[in-house]
């Protein structure tokens, strides 16, 4: 039996007073309630931080008018998608049509469970944590696919064919970088490769890695930027071309499900590459002794959101900025660059690691 | 493609006409199906609709369905006078609005011999570049939004909107705008017009390197452009193109340059010339047009003459029996007017010829084989404005 169990105040006192069945269910019911308050949260925050970032990039101010600086504009879009008729055409698959839209959203949500936020933040640590992350983003790719095939639409089918295509091909470059930090921390536990970094910031596994770190940073934030079907490589909703892709048909709730599913996957892989690259919720020491005790003052889980931030701020940059791949082109970029480049540089990372020619 | 109501050809029933029917499925392997794009689709601007025959995302086939917003314009020109047609033709090609109308003024000029004063042919000049400019400077925004680049939009409609509050100081319209009139305008531009034209020319020279650096060098964007849609000079001659769009495939004709008319041959300028006529080349194509465009308004801001904006207004405009043709160039290529006169107040029969149907009949051999983004693309880099082809 492997000993899923996170170490926090709340947790552990629940576990003295209640015997280990309720206390294990009464944990769960927690971890869980506080996850969905988190994603809430995180959706609505990362709604409204596209809208603005998005405009500052477009020489636009955003929303300004519900509350204050727009802050509650997402809430306002949510109502008004809540109280939209949930329409389904007639020609639709009823399963499918209304399994898909939750598919993408519990697949980030699991994600989440492994992701420690603090060092006694996490709901669950598994000692193969990064292969639960990689089964459980799996979901959101039979997501898309269920709902372009459930739609019975030409061009939601197109966009989930396009989608099965490219998260298929671009998990492997994605799973290749994880795995190179995986080697090179000895361990597939999220907690774990967190740990592996402590230190100063070139104890990192970014930097850590001469050379082999970087570049898996950079492939993985490629690789997940296909992953989160975002722009660039957004080709499976691609407005312009297919007028919305995989959730054309949708509409109300269920295509808010798709929507927010985005922003929380967002989060989640902002999340993993925090935890894989950044060094997590570690503080960023810079080797001076008075600027370190400051700065691990500063609790992790504010540090492990900021690094996110500044992932999830990469990722708006991208989208905002560069044209739509095509499909033909985006295939052969992952199958003909992204891929080799990958696995020679898990190789490179492999003999920096054998041969111990780490930074000090 | 005939529709059921054309006697011509009655299409059996339940069946496709010739040549636009589905391959057996199986039969060579290939599994082919219809998507119908529009006539409400985010990238066929406005109301086309194109039936694209697809094998996967591979285009076989596509035939663009028009009529969707045929207003009958020309029909309505014979029962309404010659200056009250003028602001119908703002509505056909609404990004070339003056250019129109300027095309429809120099017809009637040319019957009645009507002159048109120095400062009059400066105007009819400086506002047509300022127009080519603006409907450039749309069609660069909507070109990076056909690709995915949303941002570009915005920054294309930012500049634009300097030129079309220039326009609404000139003539009260930001769209369909009714300026020109026979023997010049319909009103003397406002004092600061001059000044305000020549920040517009300062700040375009920043901002086209501008959206060269957001747009023009981005690997992406080449890679979907080059070698897409390409369009042979013989093809586009005989497909009757003008425009960009015949100049990218090498096609060197300009209304402005080999039939001028106005002033235009007193400005000096290039008429930028591509080679191999696909998406990049119409793209570099129009980016090029933009800053000739400048060279021309800076060289005709420099000698603005002072005096009458005008020749003289006339009571009736009744043109004598005949027929008369003009051709401007707008944003988009040759704009022809064709008026048959029987002498009386309204024209007899009243025909453009319009650039925008030409530069959209190749779209299905250049589309053919390529992949429903490249039809995208191509669509938008065709830059086609709907209303001037239904007219």
């Amino acid at each position: 039996m492997i000993d899923l169990t996170v170490t926090h105040p709340i947790g552990d006192r629940i576990r003295e007073v209640l015997p280990p069945l309720p206390a294990a269910l009464a944990n769960g019911a927690l971890a869980v309630a506080s996850l969905a308050l988190l994603v809430t949260v995180m959706a609505i925050l990362l709604v409204w931080l596209e809208r603005k970032v998005c405009a500052r990039f477009q020489a636009r101010l955003g929303p300004t008018r519900v509350g204050p600086f727009g802050l509650l504009q997402p809430i306002a879009d949510a109502l008004k998608l809540l109280m939209k008729e949930n329409l389904r055409p007639t020609a639709t698959d009823m399963v499918a049509y209304y399994l898909a839209p939750l598919l993408p959203i519990t697949g980030s949500f699991l994600v989440l469970t492994v992701i420690p936020f603090d060092h006694n933040l996490q709901v669950a640590n598994p000692g193969a944590g990064v292969v639960f992350v990689i089964a459980a983003s799996g979901l959101g790719i039979l997501g898309t696919l269920i709902g372009g095939w459930g739609s019975n639409n030409k061009y939601a089918l197109l966009g989930s064919m396009r989608s099965g295509a490219q998260l298929f091909s671009y998990e492997l470059s994605m799973v290749l970088c994880m795995l190179l930090v995986v080697m090179a921390a000895g361990s597939a536990s999220l907690r774990e490769i967190v740990l592996s970094q402590q230190g100063t910031v070139l104890d990192w596994w970014i930097f850590k890695l001469p050379g082999a770190g970087f570049a898996a940073f950079l492939l993985f934030l490629i690789s997940s930027t296909a992953e989160l079907n975002r722009g660039p490589l957004d080709l499976s909703e691609a407005e312009q071309e297919l007028t919305g892709g995989f959730h054309t048909e949708y509409a109300g709730m269920s295509f808010s499900m798709f929507f927010l599913a985005e922003f929380v996957n967002m989060f989640a892989a902002a999340a993993l590459g925090s935890t894989f690259f950044l060094g997590g919720f570690l503080a960023p020491q810079i080797g001076v002794h008075a600027v370190d005790a400051v700065l691990s003052f500063v609790p992790g889980v504010i540090w492990f959101g900021l690094k996110s931030g500044f992932l999830i701020f990469l990722y708006m940059w991208f989208r905002w900025t560069f044209p739509r791949l095509r499909i033909d082109h985006l295939l052969a970029l992952e199958w003909k660059f992204l891929l080799p480049v990958s696995m020679g540089n898990l190789l490179l990372g492999a003999t920096l690691v054998t041969f111990g020619l780490l930074l000090p | 493609m005939n529709t059921p109501s054309s006697p011509s050809a009655p299409a059996p029933e339940h069946r496709l006409p010739p040549g636009f029917a589905l391959h057996a499925s199986g039969a060579d392997g290939s599994q082919e199906y219809f998507l119908n794009m529009g006539p409400q689709h985010p990238s066929t601007h406005g109301v086309l609709k194109l039936v694209v025959r697809l094998d996967g995302e591979t285009v076989v086939e596509v035939v663009p369905h028009l009529g969707f917003i045929h207003r009958a314009i020309e029909k309505m020109g014979e029962s309404e006078t010659y200056v009250q047609y003028l602001h119908l033709t703002d509505r056909m090609d609404y990004l070339s609005s003056h250019i129109n109308n300027l095309g429809v003024c120099m017809a009637i000029e040319k019957a009645m011999g009507i002159g048109v004063p120095e400062r009059g042919e400066y105007i009819r000049v400086m506002v047509s570049e300022l127009q080519r400019i603006q409907s450039h400077l749309l069609w660069w925004g909507a070109f990076g939004m056909d690709l995915g680049a949303v941002t570009a939009f915005l920054y294309g409609f930012k500049e634009r909107e300097k030129i079309t509050a220039l326009f609404e100081d000139l003539c009260g319209a930001r769209l369909t705008m009714n300026y020109f009139r026979p023997g010049g305008s319909n009103a003397d531009v406002p004092e600061n017009f001059i000044p305000r034209v020549l920040e517009i020319v300062e700040e375009m020279k920043f901002t086209l390197d501008e959206f060269n650096a957001l747009l023009s060098a981005n690997p992406i964007t080449i890679s979907r452009t080059q070698g897409v849609g390409a369009l042979s000079r013989e093809r586009a001659i005989s497909y009757g193109c003008s425009g960009p769009v015949a100049r990218a495939s090498g096609v060197n004709f300009d209304v402005r340059r080999h039939a001028p008319y106005s002033i235009y041959d007193r400005f000096e300028f290039d008429v930028p010339l591509g080679q191999n006529g696909d998406c990049y080349d119409r793209y570099r194509v129009r980016m090029e047009e933009m800053r000739q465009s400048v060279r021309i308004l800076e060289q005709a801001a420099a000698s603005f003459p002072e005096g009458p904006h005008r020749a003289k207004e006339k009571p009736v405009y009744k043109l004598p029996a005949g027929s008369y043709f003009s051709s401007v160039e707008t944003a988009r290529g040759m704009f022809g007017t064709y008026i048959v006169s029987d002498g009386g107040l309204k024209p007899y029969r009243i025909k453009s010829r319009s650039p925008n149907l030409s530069n959209l009949a190749p779209i299905a051999e250049m589309a053919a084989g390529g992949k429903i983004a490249d039809l995208v693309a191509i669509l938008s880099t065709l830059d086609i404005i709907v209303p001037d082809i239904d007219r």
